[in-house]
This record gives structure tokens, C-alpha cells and sequence, in this order.
């Protein structure tokens, strides 16, 4: 049954249209296989029995010959995504309880185009964060294990706090666990700062953030609307691609969806990238950076020019302001957003001697560390006196970043190559301790992206010394979405597919 | 710029985040260290530049303004901490 969980989702659609097998024994395999590897923590809350409806609905449209393009293929879903009738916490203590009366567009989308879901997945609490770390029901484990663990240490942390056990990245760990541990064949995520293509790169698989507008974002927990996206992560670019073209599309209920007609995405995919034109930005080059990103950097340079792609450098100017300019903008918008968590019409409410003192008491017991940090940042630059000074400034920073694309973008660039992430995956418990900066640093090559409303895909390249996942990058015009399918690709084909690693935690 | 503990209540207050004692000097390292991370932003000439409203440019959709939904307060109100014939209950706020 194993072979079920480990194919890709290309391939278990092809085997399903070819009926060699079905969609109740694909999804029986995934239960199994998420039962096993509860101590994973990717899983937050199973849906077997809805997932085994779903599948006999398939089968039955299957055998009709009125398959849709996911007819039958098992999905885990993250819990910021709202699902109708299923508990959507966002994995906060304030939305303990919360059962949505509504589904979000894009899971909506991925249920009329037939796929089954598995259940909810693990995520940073709000999706602030960038380890799964802050996610009120616990740390989720990378199924990688630390260098040099054996499987006996490995089992025995995951039994207690799972403490020095990898982490698989953030805010979508759990959507990156899931899909490197053969826990779904792919997964909605979401990305404000790089909680797309910062796990996918941490655990070997592909993510992309698509262009801004490009999904909807209704029904789906918003942390700060102009930079939030939807997206996948799955085990191949192929996978990807096909999950996107469910995921994307106009929505009259989100005014920033893009009315804009959703390709063939799948069919970038072998597309030939001979003579494209693929900018290196010097300024990723940044102080300290790992000599094994560096080369692996080279090395993804090379497998493009190899394939046709002229490599040429570029200069992005602002790429340092990006980090910083978004820990301005994304909590102020999050502080705005998650007013709402009051005590009044949904989630938890801690009483007090009046209002005042209701609302205080239920955000202080119901927001973690993190999200309140974000809250007050946010609600200081945002507040008189500051918000010329922080929050204006910041967005003209942002118009500055823009801009430094669209100049590399009109001299000729069809896209830009960069590291995925400054490092490999680092152990649970290992960082932001002390200095909430350090965890923020992990997005450095990825914020740009969400702050220019760019598309971006992250794809294995290749193994740390220590045998660890590594990811580049790939960024490209607003909507062109397909140039980075077909270039991923040929990365994905030089570097190899990525072996992910046995169940040992079974 | 920094904060002290006084401004760490204010912005804690206006944030309707309940915070004891214990946990201003904490949150107060915390704050400022945010915040001096940020403070590069002030060496980039800003001059001239147009703070940015929307990063995909596009013409904001409109609806007609009328009722599209609704008729199910049940629903509306099925998450609720506490209700009463399908009104939100608060504590007293008018004496």
C-alpha cells in the first residue's frame, strides 16, 4: 500500500482515469498512512470518514466517465482555510471551537474539480512564523531527520517534545510535512512572507506563490491582505501546476482576485526555455551567506544554461529594505485584521467587569506570544504620531522594490534565480528564543516577492553537506506563472527528484 | 526610536491586550528590538515616492448595493460565546 502514498499526484490521476486503481483504495492507503505518523504533528485534525464519502463519490463519477481534473486524489488542507461543517482554528486558541457556515473559494474550487480531503494540517498560529513552532497545537516534525540521528533518537524525541527534530519550515509546515512524509499528494498552503517556498525548500518539495490576485482569498484566515496568497505544495513542479489551475481564478467575492482567464499550467511543463533570459541578483549575495548556498546557487545557474537560458547578472536595490519594510506593513495589516477576534460573535471569550475588560482578557488568554507581538508592533506604527514616520515610509519602500523588478523586467529579464532560503531546516527549539529577528531572517529571499506581488516557486536543488533538502527559487512577471513552471522543471530534471525519506516514525 | 514600558501599555491598551505587570519589561525588549531592526528604513531617500496602495494594478470592482445573502440567523449567529433569539449577548455597555 505504500507505493499509493508515495506516487505522484500526476501519476495517481493517470491511474485513476486508467481505473488500474481507485480512489477508495488511493484514500484508504493516505488514512493509514496519516494514522501512522500522528506524532508527526502534521495532521491537526483528520477527516477519514468524509475523506471515504468523497472517494466512493469519485469512483462513481470515475466509472461515468465524469472525472473532473483531481477526480479522487487525497489533499490535506491548512486549518486557514475555512471548510464547511469542519473545525478551522488557524491554529489559534481564539478559534478553538470555530466551525465555519461557509467554505473558502479555493478549497471550494478543489472540491468540484473532484479532489478528497484528508483532513487539516498544522500551520504557524495566524501563519506568523517561520517553523510551525508557534501553532497552538504543538510544534510539527520534519519527516528529515538532523544529521547523523539515528531512527531510535529520532522516535524517542518525537515521543517527548520533539525537541532537536527538524523543523519543516512556516507558517505551512504542516502542508510540507504531510506532502515530503507521503501524508496527501499535495496541499493548499498560504504565503504572506515566504510560508509557501521557505517549507517546501526545508522538506524537498515544490511551492509556488502565485502572482498577487491570482487566487482568491475568501474564506481563507486573513494575517495581511496585501501580501497574503494561496498556493500549493506538492512532491513534483507537475503537481503543482495541476493543483494550481483548481486553485487560481476569478472570485466576485475577493475585489483583488484577477479577472483573468486561468492557462493550462500543466502544459508549460517540457516547454523549451532556450533563450530566456534569467536575471541573478547581486544583492542576494548577502553578508555571511553558506558557501553551499552560494554554489548551489551556481549550480541551479548552470542547469539553466545548460537547458538555453542566458544567464545574466541584475541589481535590485532595495532587496535589503525588503525584511524589514514588511515587518511594518504585515503587522500593521494584522493588527487591523485580527480586531475582530473580540469575544463576540465567534471563537473564545474570557469574561470580564465590562467590554473593555472582556475584549483584553479574550485576546490576552487567545493569541499566542507571537501574534500578540505582531498585534502591538502593528498597532504602534499604525497608531498617531508614528504612522507617517513607519507605515508610510514603508510603503514607499515597497513601491521602490516594485520598481526594481519592473526595471530588471523591462530590460529583457523573463525571470530572476535566487536561493530559496538562507540555510538548511534547524532543529526545533533551536531559534528566535531570544531575539524574535533571527527567526524573521529566514524569509530574507522570500519577502521581496510577497512585497511586489510576484509569482514565486521553490524547487529541491540538491543536499546540504549534512544530506538536507535545499531549494531555489524562481521569480517571474506578475502572471506568468508558466515561465516558472517550465524553468522549475528543468531544475527539478537536472538536480533529480528529491528521495524523500522512509516512514521511520511509523 | 525605542519604547518604554509606559508606551509598551499604551500600545497594549489601544490593542485591547490585557498585559500584567510581569510582562511589560519582556514585551518591551521585544518591541525594540523589532523596532531597531526597522530603523535601516530611515537611510533610503523616500522622496517623491509614491507610497503603495495596490501591488497588482487594477480598476476596484464594484457591486450593486443590495441584499445578496442572508435569512439564516441561526447560522449567523451559530459560533457565537453567547446569544439570545439570534442577538449577539455583550456585557452592559449603557447604563
Amino acid at each position: 500500500m505504500t507505493d499509493l502514498t508515495h506516487m505522484t499526484l500526476a501519476d495517481a490521476r493517470d491511474a485513476l482515469k486508467a481505473k488500474t486503481i481507485s480512489a477508495a483504495e488511493l484514500t484508504e492507503a493516505h488514512i493509514a498512512a496519516v494514522e501512522a505518523a500522528r506524532p508527526l504533528g502534521a495532521y491537526v485534525l483528520e477527516t477519514a470518514d468524509q475523506a471515504r464519502v468523497m472517494a466512493k463519490a469519485s469512483d462513481e463519477k470515475i466509472a461515468k466517465g465524469h472525472a473532473g481534473p483531481l477526480e479522487g486524489i487525497p489533499l490535506g488542507i491548512k486549518d486557514l482555510y475555512a471548510t464547511k461543517g469542519v473545525r478551522t482554528t488557524a491554529c489559534s486558541k481564539i478559534l478553538e471551537n470555530f466551525v465555519p457556515q461557509y467554505e473558502s473559494t479555493v478549497s471550494s474550487q478543489l472540491w468540484r474539480d473532484g479532489a478528497v480531503m484528508l483532513g487539516k494540517l498544522s500551520n504557524d498560529e495566524f501563519a506568523m512564523g517561520s517553523s510551525n513552532e508557534t501553532s497552538a497545537f504543538g510544534p510539527v516534525a520534519s519527516p528529515w531527520t538532523p544529521p547523523n540521528w539515528s531512527t531510535e533518537k529520532a522516535k524517542a524525541a518525537l515521543a517527548s517534545d520533539k525537541k532537536g527534530l527538524l523543523v519543516p519550515g512556516g507558517s505551512s509546515g504542516g502542508s510540507a510535512s504531510a506532502v515530503a512524509a507521503g501524508l496527501c499528494l499535495g496541499a493548499t498552503a498560504t504565503d504572506t512572507g515566504g510560508s509557501i517556498r521557505q517549507p517546501a525548500a526545508f522538506t524537498g518539495t515544490v511551492g509556488i506563490k502565485p502572482t498577487y490576485g491570482r487566487c482568491s482569498r475568501w474564506g481563507i484566515v486573513a494575517f495581511a491582505s496585501s501580501l497574503d496568497q494561496a498556493g500549493p505544495i506538492a512532491r513534483t513542479v507537475r503537481d503543482t501546476a495541476i493543483m494550481l489551475r483548481s486553485m487560481a481564478g476569478h472570485d466576485p467575492k475577493d475585489t483583488t482576485s484577477v479577472d483573468r482567464e486561468v492557462p493550462d499550467y500543466e502544459a508549460a511543463i517540457g516547454r523549451s526555455v532556450k533563450g530566456m533570459k534569467i536575471g541573478i541578483p547581486k544583492e542576494y549575495r548577502v553578508d555571511g551567506m553558506s558557501a553551499e548556498i552560494d554554489a548551489l546557487w551556481t549550480k541551479g545557474a548552470n542547469m539553466l544554461r545548460a537547458a538555453g537560458a542566458e544567464i545574466v547578472e541584475i541589481s535590485l536595490p532595495h532587496t535589503k529594505y525588503a525584511l524589514p519594510a514588511y515587518y511594518i506593513v504585515a503587522p500593521a495589516e494584522a493588527s487591523s485584521n485580527l480586531a475582530r477576534y473580540d469575544g463576540v460573535r465567534y471563537g473564545l471569550r474570557v469574561p470580564g467587569k465590562d467590554i473593555t475588560d472582556m475584549y483584553e482578557k479574550t485576546r490576552a488568554a487567545g493569541f499566542g506570544p507571537e501574534v500578540r507581538r505582531r498585534i502591538m508592533i502593528g498597532t504602534y506604527v499604525l497608531s498617531a504620531g508614528y504612522y507617517d514616520a513607519y507605515y508610510v515610509r514603508a510603503q514607499q519602500i515597497r513601491t521602490l522594490i516594485k520598481q526594481d523588478f519592473e526595471k530588471a523586467y523591462a530590460a529583457g529579464v523573463d525571470a530572476v534565480l535566487t536561493p530559496a532560503t538562507p540555510s538548511p531546516a534547524f532543529g526545533i527549539g533551536e531559534k528566535g528564543g531570544a531575539d524574535p529577528v533571527e527567526m524573521y531572517l529566514n524569509d530574507v529571499f522570500t519577502v521581496t516577492v510577497n512585497m511586489a506581488g510576484l509569482p514565486g516557486l521553490a524547487v529541491p536543488a540538491g543536499l546540504s553537506a549534512d544530506g538536507l533538502p535545499l531549494g531555489l527559487q524562481l521569480i517571474g512577471r506578475p502572471f506568468d506563472e508558466e515561465t516558472l513552471f517550465s524553468l522549475g522543471e528543468v531544475i527539478e530534471q537536472a538536480a533529480g527528484r528529491t528521495k524523500l525519506p522512509e516512514a521511520w516514525w511509523a | 526610536m525605542s519604547v518604554d514600558q509606559a508606551t509598551v501599555r499604551r500600545i497594549a491598551r489601544l490593542a485591547r491586550i490585557a498585559v500584567t505587570d510581569e510582562e511589560v519589561p519582556h514585551l518591551m525588549g521585544e518591541l525594540n528590538a523589532m523596532l531597531s531592526f526597522v530603523e535601516q528604513l530611515s537611510e533610503v531617500d523616500v522622496t517623491g515616492v509614491e507610497p503603495m496602495t495596490s501591488v497588482t494594478p487594477m480598476a476596484m470592482k464594484k457591486r450593486v448595493d443590495q441584499v445578496s445573502d442572508g435569512g439564516y440567523p441561526e447560522t449567523v449567529t451559530g459560533n457565537a460565546p453567547m446569544t439570545e433569539d439570534h442577538y449577539f449577548l455583550v456585557p452592559k455597555v449603557v447604563e
